[in-house]
């Protein structure tokens, strides 16, 4: 169950504590996640698995504790000591996020959708739009890009969701309870192509998830209880 | 899942010999685990005794696989109610895991620890099995989902008697 670390971890985390007024939400984390692995966080309401991701992915600063973002190729960076302006810089080149709901542009089409990444990050207009319809040709929405989300199924708008944040080709993809307001078949395929892109281009995934069947789907686990990580899955390296 | 019950409901297709319906056993339900031809040929013997199948006699020089069946009126009779007849749900209450459970915080060991390597446990074989489903055909699909449902039934226990341990510590104490 303990995992021992034999390759330079893409992201770690050292001595995470974070607390919201009097209540901790995190106790000390350590956590190493090692370049190009899909890691499941699991753990009950409550025991800080979210504000785990958002310190990770340089949403939140940490009290006390650093994260360490190390990409392919280049120098480390200590995500939680950089501004905010440079954090907010990586979290659109390096970074990918899906939610629970997928929370896009009710008013944008779903390539349009797909491409906002790619515009804020500075790519032209027809470049934009071209790799966001091959993104979402590749997730099985080749036809439905110029629909809105709303006349969209509940699976193929996350599937919108999941291209928009992959379409930049991050290093790293968060994802917050990605399938968790869809039934079992449509989570399932969601899930299925999004990890099979995944693990083609290498990407790594830190995902979320109180279900034991989407955790199923990745290379291990970890178990967030009382703000720190459950003593048999912390890294012993 | 009931092995007999199942190569006569297989036999209920056509006449078969033993060879082929190990075969058909195998390619249907056998994911992981593959039904043993001793195992086989005991099955239809019993099957024979009890006058649910019948042997259509044998062809020369021949081994048990040389050996033709078919079900019987009986057989079918025996299929039918068996495909009809829900199953009494098991609750497993005296689960080998429940009892070590209580077992450990009866003599103070840590019962959270047994339960998160269980969970591993649990966790190691969902993932195996999610594996299987995405090489498989959509017969091994549902087999590995009925699998999955069902480890998933063992974890949410796990994580609510997690849950638990505090309070089930103070009663078992008491009590």
């Amino acid at each position: 169950m303990k995992t021992t670390s034999t390759t330079s971890p893409i992201l770690s985390a050292r001595g995470l504590h974070h607390s919201f007024g009097p209540t901790q939400a995190l106790r000390g984390i350590d956590l190493d996640v090692q370049a190009g692995e899909v890691l499941a966080v699991m753990g009950p309401s409550g025991s800080g698995k979210s504000t785990l991701l958002h310190c990770l992915a340089g949403v939140f600063i940490p009290d006390a504790g650093a994260v360490t973002y190390r990409p392919p190729g280049r120098s480390g960076l200590e995500i939680s000591a950089l501004r905010e302006s440079k954090r907010a810089r990586l979290r659109l080149t390096d970074f990918g996020f899906v939610f629970q709901f997928g929370q896009l542009l009710p008013e944008l089409s779903a390539v349009d959708n797909v491409s906002i990444p790619l515009l804020l990050a500075g790519t032209r207009r027809p470049e934009a739009m071209r790799r966001s319809s091959e993104l979402l040709e590749r997730l099985e929405l080749d036809g439905l890009g110029a629909r809105l989300p709303g006349e969209l199924s509940g699976g193929q708008a996350q599937r919108v969701a999941v291209a928009r944040a992959l379409v930049t080709a991050p290093a790293v993809l968060f994802a917050d309870e990605p399938t968790g307001s869809l039934d079992s078949l449509a989570s399932e395929n969601v899930l299925t192509l999004m990890l099979e892109f995944v693990r083609e281009t290498g990407t790594t995934v830190v995902m979320i998830t109180h279900d034991a069947r989407t955790a199923a789907y990745a290379d291990r686990e970890v178990i967030v209880r009382d703000g720190d990580i459950a003593a048999g899955y912390r890294v012993t390296a | 899942m009931n092995n007999s019950l199942t190569l006569l409901g297989l036999l209920n297709r056509e006449p078969s010999y033993g060879y082929d319906l190990k075969h058909s056993y195998d390619r249907y339900f056998g994911t992981g685990k593959a039904l043993a031809f001793g195992q086989v040929y005991s099955t239809l013997a019993r099957m024979v005794r009890d006058e649910l199948i019948r042997a259509l006699g044998e062809e020369t020089g021949a081994g048990p696989d040389r050996k033709k069946y078919e079900i019987t009126g009986a057989g079918e009779d025996k299929v039918h109610e068996w495909l009809f007849t829900p199953d009494v749900p098991s609750e497993n209450l005296q689960s080998n895991l429940f009892a070590k459970t209580v077992i450990a915080l009866l003599l103070g060991n840590d019962a959270e620890q047994l339960l998160d390597l269980q969970r591993s446990e649990h966790m190691a074989r969902m993932r195996e099995l999610t594996r299987l489903k995405q090489e498989g055909d959509l017969l091994q699909i549902l087999m590995c989902d009925h699998g999955l449902f069902h480890i998933e039934a063992d974890l949410r226990w796990i994580d609510l008697t997690g849950a638990r341990l505090t309070q089930l510590k103070k009663e078992l104490q008491s009590a």
